[in-house]
């Protein structure tokens, strides 16, 4: 299987540096040149036509979120590129961040052009110092060099990109979220409706907020124009992906592929080498950690354009948005988590219910209590104290946070649960049956 | 508070870069932990001040993110990822292996002031598990062996005795 590298083209080139110079060798802020000498409009159009999903987890076309901007309120418009990458599974904007900064500052600048933006921050998780560093000299090479900053190359447009550090919070990757953090408060998102972002966003102002591979994006999709970037990959499926693959494979790691052309099957035994030897893959987290979970050896049963019905087993599936949804999960932020026949399903769980209760903010209900009472009940399974009803009791917690949250964290820690408890019943009986961990000698403790 | 005229400059020229004083929390709080290696009360007040608020408004922020340390850490602030993809990888045991090597718990700091081991949640470097950050650096691909190495060139750079003797179990 052949990579497609548009955003990786030169991630872990020898001899490709991340500075000005060596960008501009290649090309750099040709694009940037171009884009500014036509109608915002246009570009705004060509985004549109594009196609391309938002690559942080809602897949939500890029091109139809920047058309929800309110553009008559007479408030400044503000871009935030979210680099929080924060998912569990998700390591792709650490690498554009530390190898190619400039891509990610020349896409930054076309949008903010596209939109008539003045001011764009950068929120970066606070665990990169290095990566904010990098991404704050590159800016200052770029104000330099009359791409970032006042009246930037003789076009009278002028606009800032500030970078702006998280620190060590999972929820101010939610988009709401962030921007009260931006704000300098507790990262509590905030309810939509009234609190759209592109309406009602940073200081109440109008707000795009895209992930910094959506935005690396929106520059090659203003090199090579809408309609050749919607050739790439498959329809409504757009461009290029990078898929995060880690866990029990050969060989982890990142690789970019025409969105859909590639099957699980094929990204996962091809690029990756398979499973470990002598082992067999037992589950797989398609999309970041709170996607739910595929159990190898399901199959999925769906609906032709024509009518007619096919039959996908899990390596079958293509790894675009639609198909991952029609199988009831996810693409979500494209980080792949593989597990093997040693891990057994509750301690995987009990790992991840540990995350969102850690990182549930707190505001709701159902989120603060559900995730707490998730990570207690697989905690207790784990360490030899399941009783009989704890399953059961998993899925009736599970159920009761989606849809009655304030944001997508709801969702977020309880998809896991209600997939696992639902796909792996014998891992999940046996705690109460033997009243010990079934753990093998060869597993790694996941609790 | 004593904060070095650098720090001090870098926090006016931040205070710069928002429509609102208060979006400077974060970077300010951030900016004195680098210079004094934590948050106490009296740069909760000062940060306050600085930036027209109350300390109350200061005081929740530094509670909420993890990042922000109210009491000293040690010099050497090993961070080891706990997420899924790197428990696969054996990240528990490595874990394990800093507490043992060092002799403290978790979130405690050595005797001498050298070192604090935290389990923190993904670090975003999932496909080189285990990782773990020591200080502003990611170590990937921390097996136990890798863990043991690290712990030696610390206890070698800091001069600690290794305390694996009084390692609890
Ligand atoms: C709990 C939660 C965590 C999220 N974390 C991230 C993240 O780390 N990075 C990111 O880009 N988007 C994250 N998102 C999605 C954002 O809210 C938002 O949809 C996204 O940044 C929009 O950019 P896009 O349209 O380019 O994908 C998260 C959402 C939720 C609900
Ligand atoms: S769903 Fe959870 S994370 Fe989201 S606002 Fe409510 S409590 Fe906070
Ligand atoms: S799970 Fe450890 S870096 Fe993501």
């Amino acid at each position: 299987m052949q990579q497609r590298r548009i955003i990786f083209k030169h991630i872990d080139e020898p001899g490709y540096t991340n500075d000005l110079a060596c960008y501009q060798r290649n090309g750099g802020y040709d694009v940037l040149r171009k884009a500014v000498a036509r109608p915002p409009a246009e570009l705004i159009d060509e985004v549109k036509k594009s196609g391309v999903r938002g690559r942080g987890g809602a897949g939500f076309p890029a091109g139809v979120k920047w058309n929800l901007v309110d553009r008559k309120s007479g408030k400044p418009i503000y871009l935030v590129v979210n680099a929080d990458e924060s998912e569990p599974g998700t390591f792709k904007d650490r690498y554009i961040i530390h190898q190619d900064p400039h891509q990610l500052i020349e896409g930054t600048m076309i949008a903010c052009f596209a939109n008539n933006v003045k001011q764009a921050y950068i929120y970066i998780r606070g665990e990169m110092p290095e990566g904010a560093r990098i991404l704050e000299r590159a800016i200052a090479e770029a104000r330099a060099a009359n791409l970032v900053g006042p009246n930037i190359l003789g076009t009278g447009y002028s606009c800032e990109i500030y970078v702006h550090r998280g620190a060590g919070a999972y929820i101010c990757g939610e988009e709401t979220g962030l921007i009260e953090s931006l704000e300098g408060k507790r990262a509590n998102p905030r309810i939509k409706p009234p609190y759209f972002p592109a309406v009602l966003g940073l200081y109440q102002c109008p707000t795009i907020v895209n992930n910094v591979e959506t935005i690396c994006h929106v520059k090659h999709i203003i090199d090579m124009g809408g309609e050749a970037f919607a050739k790439i990959g498959t329809p409504n499926n757009t461009g290029t992906r990078i898929y995060c693959v880690s866990g029990h494979v050969q060989r982890p790691g990142y690789y970019e592929f025409e969105c859909g052309k590639i099957t699980l099957g094929q990204l996962l035994n091809d690029v990756c080498g398979g499973p470990r030897p002598g082992r067999a893959f037992k589950a797989v987290i398609p999309g970041g950690s709170s996607s739910k979970i595929l159990r190898f050896g399901e199959t999925f049963t769906l609906k032709n354009k024509d009518g007619s019905t096919r039959t996908l087993a899990v390596e079958d599936i293509p790894m675009d948005f639609d198909t991952l949804a029609a199988c009831g999960t996810m693409g979500g932020s494209g980080g792949v988590i593989v597990m093997d026949d040693t891990v057994n399903m509750v301690e995987a769980l009990a790992n991840i219910n540990a995350f969102y209760a850690h990182e549930s903010c707190g505001q709701c209900t159902p989120c603060r209590e559900g995730s707490l009472w998730m990570k207690r009940i697989t905690a207790r399974m784990v360490h030899g104290a399941a009783r009989a009803e704890d399953a059961a009791l998993l899925k009736s917690v599970a159920d009761q946070i989606p849809g009655r949250t304030i944001c997508a964290m709801g969702e977020a820690c309880a998809w896991p649960t209600q997939s696992y408890v639902e796909k792996f019943p014998e891992d999940f009986g046996n705690y109460y049956e033997t009243k010990k961990t079934p753990r093998g000698a060869d597993c790694v403790p996941l609790i | 508070m004593n904060l070095k005229p650098e720090t001090l400059k870098q926090i006016d020229e931040v205070i710069t870069h928002y429509a609102a004083k208060r979006s400077a929390t974060l970077p300010l709080l951030h900016l004195i932990q680098e210079d004094i290696g934590h948050i106490p009360d009296e740069a909760i007040e000062w940060v306050a001040a600085k930036l027209e608020l109350e300390p109350i408004n200061v005081y929740e922020v530094v509670t909420f993110y993890p990042m922000f340390k109210r009491k000293p850490v040690g010099r050497r602030h090993i961070k080891v990822c706990r997420t899924l993809s790197c428990a696969l990888m054996g990240s528990y045991k490595v874990c394990d292996t800093f507490k043992k090597e060092f002799g403290v718990e978790l979130d405690e700091v050595t005797p001498d002031g050298e070192v604090t081991i935290e389990f923190v949640e993904c670090l975003a470097s999932c496909g080189t598990a285990p990782v773990v950050m020591i200080n502003e650096t990611l170590h990937e691909n921390v097996d136990e062996q890798k863990a043991v190495d690290l712990a030696n060139e610390i206890k070698k750079e800091s001069g600690v005795r290794s305390q694996e003797s009084e390692a609890k179990p």
